[in-house]
This record gives C-alpha cells, sequence and structure tokens, in this order.
C-alpha cells in the first residue's frame, strides 16, 4: 500500500493534495452549523445527478410519450418512485440548501473582500441551478410543467426587437412542443455537469482564501483547526441530520412539492385557472408582476438576481464582518429577509386586490434595501466608532487605513 | 469534562470503536442506498407481465411450423408427423446426443427457442429441421444440432399444456 502510494506521489501529487486539501487544511475552529450548508448542496447535488441518470434510463423525451413514461417510472420500474420522488424532493432540498447558504453569506458578510470571485461563482451556480430546475420542471409534460415552460420562455419577448424571433428559436417550435421538450432533456442533463465544473471553481476559490467565520475576521492561524477529521464528522453529522428531513418528506409526504395539477397531461389549448411558479421562484415571479409592463418585468426580475453581485462593493463599512457586530446591517438583512418572505407569499397567491400594491412595496423595498446600503454601512461605521468598538477591531481598521495611505503616498508623519 | 478527554487520549481505543462504528454505519447505508438503483435496472413490472405466451395449438397443421414471440425471443412450435417422429427416435442427435423422448412432453409437439445456440440468429425452417443462416449450423426436426459451430441443441423453454391443443411457455410461478 505504501509502495503504491509511493509510486503515485512521484507522477501526481496524493499526498500533499490530501495534506494540502483536507488532514492540514486551516478552517476556523468558531464554524457553526450554518457553515455545513457547502457541503449539503454538494451532497445534494450528487444525488440529484444520481437519481437523475437512473430517471433518463427509463424517461422518454417525447411529447407523446413523456408523461407515460413518468407514470411507467411510477408504477412499473421497480423502486420508480423512490427514484423519481427522491429526485422531485431533491430539487426543492436544493434551493432550500441553497438559499440558506445565501442567508448565511449574507448574514456574515462572507461575501467580502477578499471572497468576491467565490460570491459571484455561487452566483453563478444559482442562475446554472435556477436554469436546470427550470428545464427538469418541463420533463413530466403535465399542465403545470408546460404551462410553466410557455410563460418563462415568453419572458424572452422582451429581448429588443427580435423578441418573438428569439422565443421561437428557444422553443424550435411556434408553441411549446416536442422540439422544445427535446432540447429541454438535453440541456438538463447537461448543465448538472456544468454545475460540476463551476462547483470546481468555487472550491480552488475557497480553499486559496480559506473560509470565513462567524466574527468576519480572519483568525491567527493558532484559531484554526485542520478540516479532517473536525470537520470532516461535522460534515457527516450534518449529511445526518438533512438525510433524516429529506427521506421524511420523500417517504411520507413527497407530494408536497409537486402540484397537483402537474398530474393533468399537458394540454396546450387551457392553461390551468391558477398557475403558480415552483416555491424557489416565487420571490422573482412576484417581483417580475409587480412591473406593469413586460420588459420592465423581465428587467426587474433578472436584476433582482444580479443585483447581488455589487453587494461586495455596496457594502462600504471598514468593520468586518457582517450581521453580528453590525446592528444597522443586522436590521437591513432581517428586513430583508421579511421582504423576500412577503414576496414569496404574494407570488404564489393571484394577483388580485390588495396584493398586487403589496407586491410592488416588496419590490421597490427589495431594490431601496440594495440602494441605501452604502450610505448605511457608512453611517453605521461612523456611529459604531463613535460610540468605542472593541480595541483589538479598531487596531485592525486602523492598521488597514494606514496600509492603504501608504499605497496611495500618503505617509504619515 | 477535561477529565474524560483526557482518559480518552490515554485510552485511544475508545476512539477507535467510535470512529469504526460510525464507518461500518455509514458503509452499510451506502451499500443498502445502492440496492433500488440496482433494482431499477431489472425489468420493470410490465415486461415481467409479458413473461408468459399462450399459444392455440389448433392452427398448426401436422407438419408445419409456426413461430410465436416469447419474451421478445422467437419460438417454433413444430406440428410433427408420425414419420418424423419415427425418424427422430431413431437416432440420438449429433454433437450433443440425446434421446428424442427427452426433448419433447407429447412427441407430436416440438417446443424449442429459435435462436442458434452459437450466437443467437434465428434458424430458417427447412424440410428436415433448421439451418442458421449466419454460421450453417444445422438442427433436425427435434431441435438437435448435427452439423455447424453451434455447441449445443436447441434450448427448451419451460412450457405446459393447459389443455390439449393449448400450451404455456413460460414459467407462469414468477
Amino acid at each position: 500500500m505504501n509502495k503504491l502510494v509511493a509510486w503515485i506521489d512521484q507522477r501526481f501529487p496524493l499526498t500533499q493534495f490530501v495534506k494540502q486539501e483536507l488532514t492540514e487544511y486551516p478552517t476556523p475552529r468558531n464554524l457553526s452549523y450554518l457553515w455545513n450548508f457547502g457541503s449539503l448542496a454538494a451532497l445534494v447535488l450528487v444525488l440529484q445527478v444520481i437519481t437523475g441518470i437512473f430517471l433518463a434510463m427509463h424517461y422518454k423525451a417525447d411529447a407523446k410519450l413523456a408523461f407515460d413514461s413518468v407514470e411507467h417510472i411510477m408504477r412499473d420500474v421497480n423502486y420508480g418512485w423512490l427514484i423519481r420522488y427522491m429526485h422531485s424532493t431533491g430539487a426543492s432540498a436544493f434551493f432550500i440548501v441553497i438559499y440558506i447558504h445565501m442567508a448565511r453569506t449574507l448574514y456574515y458578510g462572507s461575501f467580502r473582500k477578499p471572497r468576491e470571485l467565490m460570491w459571484w461563482s455561487g452566483q453563478g451556480l444559482l442562475i446554472l441551478l435556477m436554469a436546470t430546475a427550470f428545464m427538469g420542471y418541463l420533463l413530466p409534460w403535465g399542465q403545470m410543467s408546460y404551462w410553466g415552460a410557455q410563460v418563462i420562455t415568453n419572458l424572452f419577448r422582451a429581448t429588443p426587437f427580435i423578441g418573438d424571433q428569439v422565443v421561437i428559436w428557444l422553443r424550435g417550435d411556434f408553441s411549446v412542443g416536442d422540439a422544445t421538450l427535446t432540447r429541454f432533456f438535453a440541456l438538463h442533463y447537461l448543465f448538472p455537469f456544468i454545475i460540476i465544473a463551476a462547483v470546481g471553481f468555487h472550491m480552488v476559490a475557497l480553499h486559496y482564501v480559506k473560509s470565513s467565520n462567524p466574527s468576519g475576521i480572519n483568525l491567527q492561524a493558532k484559531d484554526n483547526i485542520p478540516f479532517h477529521p473536525y470537520y470532516t464528522i461535522k460534515d457527516f453529522f450534518g449529511f445526518g441530520v438533512f438525510l433524516i428531513i429529506y427521506f421524511v418528506f420523500v417517504f411520507y409526504s413527497p407530494n408536497t412539492f409537486i402540484e397537483a395539477d402537474n398530474y393533468i397531461p399537458a394540454d396546450p389549448l387551457q392553461t390551468p385557472a391558477h398557475i403558480v411558479p415552483e416555491w424557489y421562484f416565487l420571490p422573482f415571479y412576484a417581483i417580475l408582476r409587480a412591473i406593469p409592463d413586460l420588459f420592465g418585468g423581465v428587467v426587474a426580475m433578472a436584476l433582482s438576481i444580479i443585483i447581488f453581485a455589487v453587494l461586495p462593493y455596496l457594502d462600504r463599512s471598514k468593520i468586518p464582518g457582517g450581521a453580528r457586530y453590525r446592528p444597522f446591517y443586522r436590521l437591513l438583512f432581517v428586513v430583508f429577509s421579511i421582504d423576500v418572505v412577503v414576496l414569496s407569499y404574494v407570488g404564489a397567491k393571484p394577483p388580485e386586490g390588495g396584493l398586487i400594491l403589496v407586491g410592488q412595496i416588496a419590490t421597490f423595498m427589495y431594490f431601496a434595501l440594495f440602494t441605501a446600503l452604502p450610505a448605511i454601512s457608512i453611517y453605521e461605521e461612523k456611529w459604531l466608532r463613535r460610540r468605542g468598538l472593541p480595541p483589538e477591531v479598531e487596531e485592525l481598521i486602523t492598521a488597514e487605513e494606514n496600509q492603504r495611505d501608504i499605497r496611495e503616498g500618503k505617509t504619515q508623519s | 469534562m477535561l477529565k474524560k478527554e483526557k482518559s480518552d487520549v490515554k485510552n485511544p481505543t475508545r476512539r477507535d470503536f467510535l470512529t469504526t462504528a460510525t464507518g461500518a454505519v455509514a458503509g452499510a447505508g451506502l451499500v443498502g442506498a445502492c440496492w433500488p438503483f440496482i433494482q431499477s435496472m431489472n425489468p420493470t413490472m410490465d415486461v415481467l407481465s409479458k413473461a408468459t405466451t399462450e399459444v392455440d395449438l389448433g392452427v398448426i397443421k401436422p407438419g408445419e411450423s409456426k413461430t410465436v414471440e416469447w419474451q421478445g425471443k422467437p419460438v417454433f412450435i413444430l406440428h410433427r408427423t408420425d414419420k418424423q417422429i419415427d425418424e427422430m427416435r431413431a437416432s440420438n442427435g449429433g454433437k450433443d446426443p440425446i434421446e428424442d423422448e427427452k426433448r419433447v412432453d407429447v412427441p407430436n409437439w416440438l417446443v424449442v427457442v429459435g435462436l442458434c445456440t452459437h450466437l443467437g440468429c434465428v434458424p430458417s425452417r427447412k424440410e428436415e429441421g433448421w439451418l442458421c443462416p449466419c454460421h450453417g449450423s444445422v438442427y433436425d426436426n427435434s431441435g438437435r444440432i448435427l452439423k455447424g459451430p453451434a455447441p449445443t441443441n436447441l434450448e427448451r423453454p419451460p412450457y405446459q399444456f393447459l389443455s390439449e391443443s393449448k400450451i404455456l411457455i413460460g414459467n407462469n410461478k414468477v
């Protein structure tokens, strides 16, 4: 065994890799369970890929066969019901895990310098995940699948000048049809592998800048512990807890995340009375509907996702970290969270009466919070420093200010 | 608390036990989780429901043969004349010798899987038996290999007579 490892080590940095990235990889000792969600997302990704490959062995990507082939999986394929419910529940689990992962990043300010590339690659991953989930949702070829795809592909009509052509090109047909289904299947199978590659980028960036931690301050070497065994076992414990909750849904309530209307085969001539997207798209759907104009709505919706990218620049505070030691930032986070919940609620309901106004106010709030962040973070810093920061933090900030002054040539006398 | 940690350090076998136990449980879980996925690749319920085929023998005249489908494979049913039966009783086949009595349940009816035992082509019907078009294996009217590359006689599928003129091919105890 040792000989084999030595043979490999001469040709491939196996031992060095394991040491550097696992057994000696320095990890902050103070990570809470909120830092489990990255590895959880990887677990769900693996589950989705495996169940998806086995589903593809029985699924037929043909408008005439798709719906029946899903029922065939549910009734005839050995354990097909289990594999399909794992996959459909896994989609929702993926978004829950990712949204918690993002919320943690927002709350603790983990997106801030030097982790901007982690934040942006994570954002790219979210968009890839959304696209994958959206295309996968068409595959059962039920009423919700069909009309969801119809509505979302129609959004591209907002493309200036060539909108109509773009929509027809996306669908390969004048409405969502067999060509759309087949290409969505092909891409739904492809995208997870792009996601895996992007996760690779995310991990390389992570292992370069290392994990953030609840304090927001980069810890000294003595306050780090090796990833293995401490965080491997903690991640595995998280897997256990996650799998228990996941399988409670898979075994006891698998249709919680499936709209009943999707058990009706797709009918291009009739839209279901009440059409809603999957829960994980609701806030963005609410923003889309809040603007009474096709182009404006699409732009607002796209912006609501893209705007996260500028967060590292919107947060102007010199105080490190996020909400834990910054009361104003914490307040913004809480208001933002409530706002997203309100948007989700509005997105799930028919656009009638007062809810339209609520949706518009919540949409305004969504963007207002981002816009207000620079001013608030600057004011918060002044306010906190006036009241006196802990000496260690003050020291940290002055050190950084001095360094910047030196860089900019304003040497102090 | 501190005391306990110290005793753990002094007594590392306790840690070994925990590590081994955790690994064993996780390993058993992983192996168990493979089971549904492996099973999902086995024939599905609708395929299994086609595992038996019922054949009405009344339409096959003496000397004629009929090919029916069973589990996606061709099955030859030959209604043998008395002359053919006598010929077959007289010989013991060729490469894979066996008495004709053991090839049939009822002397008039020969039921064999119509796939050449060489590489699985479907032999064509000839007066004196079957000839495989792929590599020239020759079978007699008992489905026994006479010459050619095929190693064994044509396979006998499981079947039973439901009545005098009706058979069920396949094992109905699935």
